[in-house]
């Protein structure tokens, strides 16, 4: 289970080369879901491609396979046929357990739904990725504290998701992200159930990732969180309607 | 994910259900506290019933003589014949005729009041030869026993059961002291130690004296010379078919019986007798043991069940915990780690339980209880073993979730 090329060491992460051609790269990407005799092309040639340090929102409607992008971006999902290198690799090549390893060091997942576990402290849901990498116990409380405290929440680190406002566990959520050092930050409809307060505070967070030079994806179909980003890609019917870059 | 990090998951999964939980362990619980239980009350009984046959003595042959048939044609039971005498007895003790036979004791016994100043009991009494003690496995407890020249003067001598001695002088010193049997006064000359059997013919409660006296002085008449048994002991265990044999076809002889289904007489041996009833006890430990591991077995199925549950109530986490990285092979082991932990903590619960039970309950219910080791490290290893059988399917079950399912769940 320590097998180093399944484990990777988050402490190396500094000195492993910054990949140097785009962190994202899907050619041609197709995805056909089969229930009983109806099949239903989900994504229908995508060729989508994301630079290191870029923060851009893919849009659309319901329906329009955003959500399906989200799960091939994030290795939830492979592709019925196209390629989608991720930092250079090959993700469909990888086994599940290659899969399991390439989602904890190089993406960090922001829900809708939070997804924190209700039974564990603020910190303890910070830590997961890393318990997952194989860091040792002194070093994980370390550095969730220290991704608590990125987000606010340095004085929270102790509350159970249930004390906590939506604002706030989507804040804990952003840190879990952020503590294990991904590749890309992978949000898919972050403020979806926040109000508009918390989900300035999100974005304002996102904006301060960004300028700390983060990789961030963001799917959502609100034209104005979209706005927020540097880039849109507008997603429709399975195919990339039209891409804009803001100033 | 290390294996303490794996430990630490799976038990804040099990406290954050406790009820869930307790009740799960509860099942296994009952499972190991019966197994147990039931094996040692098992091993105990065969123990007390073997204990309480050898305390007849070792290497034994009991020879009864044969059924009676009165003038009027009514036919008694199986000893009440007047067949064996004292002289059989000797000649079975000669090493020429039966070289496999150490010792002899023939006994013939009577129920008799025994008074000693205002004090009665009734009790039986057994007219017996000196190598009572040494065939029939007991000790003294204060005095001496019957000699040889106290059978030869048919001395008016008596030594005392356990409980008839505390019947009739309660804890005044007895060995001196004087009975009266059939108005004849006896010298008390010793007491027997208690034999510890609970056996229902309690062998503390008796009074032996010289088997000469008993013949000419308590019974006389036609059957003065007729004994009631006659115990053989052989030289070990392995004489015992040969000391049978040799008993057998000399007591044929004397009696002039030609075909052996004809015999005035018949020989058993103790050793029949144990390994009779430890076949029967034998049996009832087992059937008694497999009702309580059918309870361990719908224990069992009450783990995987809960675990089932768990997992489906647990579906959002597993996607979850794959999402932040976690291979099939963590999910698995975390769900697996917490049967297994299910399992042991019904196991150890279990077992202590058992021993407490086995502990106390000799007491209440008079039958003693045997703990063995193996069988309670046996069960412990059972309860994980459960808890892991059950658990792989469930386990499995989350390990295979796909995590966009699982993470879509609500």
């Amino acid at each position: 289970m320590s097998d180093a090329s399944v484990w990777p060491v988050f402490e190396d992460e500094e000195t492993e080369p910054r990949p140097t051609g785009p962190v994202i790269q899907l050619r041609g990407a197709r995805k056909t879901y089969k229930s009983g005799s109806i099949e239903f092309e989900a994504l229908r040639g995508i060729d989508l491609s994301i630079a290191d340090g870029e923060y851009v929102a893919v849009v659309g409607p319901s329906g329009s396979g955003k959500s399906t992008i989200m799960n091939v971006l994030g290795c939830l999902d492979t592709l019925t046929s196209g390629e989608y290198l991720l930092a250079g690799e090959n993700v469909e090549e990888l086994d599940e357990i290659e899969l399991a390893a390439v989602r904890g060091r190089r993406i960090g997942f922001v829900f809708q739904q939070f997804h924190l576990l209700p039974s564990l402290s603020a910190w303890r849901n910070v830590e997961l990725p890393l318990v997952y990498a194989g860091v040792h116990r002194d070093e994980r409380r370390e550095r969730a504290v220290e991704a608590l405290t990125k987000v606010g929440l340095g004085d929270r680190i102790d509350n159970r998701p249930g004390e906590l406002s939506g604002g706030q566990q989507q804040r804990v959520a952003v840190a879990r992200a952020l503590v294990g050092e991904p590749t890309m930050i992978l949000a898919d409809e972050p403020t979806g159930n926040l109000d508009s307060r918390s989900t300035e505070d999100v974005l304002a967070l996102f904006d301060e990732l960004h300028e700390a030079g983060r990789t961030i994806v963001l799917i959502t179909h609100e034209h104005d969180v979209a706005a927020r980003s540097r880039r849109i890609v507008q997603v429709r019917d399975g195919l990339i309607q039209s891409e804009e870059v803001l100033a | 994910m290390s294996w303490i990090e794996t430990l630490r998951t799976s038990w804040f999964a099990i406290v954050s259900h406790k009820m869930r939980s307790a009740l799960t362990v509860l099942g296994i619980l009952i499972g190991i506290a019966a197994v147990i239980l039931t094996v040692g009350l098992g091993l105990g009984t065969q123990k007390d019933v073997s204990s309480q046959i050898s305390s007849l003595g070792s290497n034994l042959l009991i020879v009864s003589p044969g059924s009676s048939t009165s003038t009027s044609g009514v036919r008694g039971g199986f000893g009440t014949g007047t067949t064996l005498t004292q002289a059989d007895a000797t000649a079975l003790a000669s090493k020429v005729n039966a070289p496999d036979i150490k010792a002899v004791d023939a006994e013939k016994s009577a129920s008799e009041e025994l008074t000693a100043g205002s004090t009665n009991w009734t009790t039986t009494v057994v007219g017996v030869t000196p190598s009572y003690l040494k065939v029939r496995s007991r000790t003294l407890e204060t005095g001496e026993f019957i000699t040889k020249a106290d059978e030869n003067s048919e001395a008016s001598v008596v030594v005392l059961g356990s409980e008839t001695a505390q019947e009739l002088f309660g804890s005044t010193r007895v060995v001196g002291q004087s009975v009266t049997i059939d108005s004849q006064t006896f010298e008390v000359i010793g007491v027997l130690a208690s034999s510890g059997s609970n056996s229902t013919s309690n062998l503390d409660d008796t009074a032996l004296i010289p088997l000469s006296t008993m013949a000419s002085n308590l019974v006389g008449g036609s059957q003065a010379n007729t004994v009631s048994t006659v115990y053989l002991q052989a030289t070990s265990a392995d004489a015992l078919p040969a000391a049978y044999q040799e008993a057998k076809s000399l007591l044929l002889n004397r009696h002039g019986i030609a075909a052996s289904g004809d015999a005035d007489f018949t020989i058993s041996s103790q050793d029949a007798l144990v390994s009779t009833a430890t076949a029967v006890y034998k049996t009832l430990t087992i059937l008694l043991t497999g009702i309580a591991a059918l309870s361990l077995l719908v224990g069992g199925i009450g783990v995987m069940n809960i675990m089932l549950v768990s997992v489906t109530e647990r579906t959002r986490e597993i996607g979850l915990r794959k999402a932040l990285g976690a291979p099939p092979g963590a999910i698995r082991n975390q769900f697996l780690v917490e049967a297994a932990i299910l399992g042991l903590t019904g196991g150890v619960i279990g077992a202590a339980l058992g021993v407490i039970a086995a502990l106390v309950l000799p007491g209440v219910i008079g039958s003693s209880i045997v703990l063995s080791g193996a069988a309670i490290g046996g069960s412990l290893v059972v309860a994980i073993g459960i808890g892991l059988v059950f658990g792989v399917y469930p386990a499995t079950r989350a390990a295979k979730l796909a995590p966009i399912d699982a993470l879509r769940t609500e």
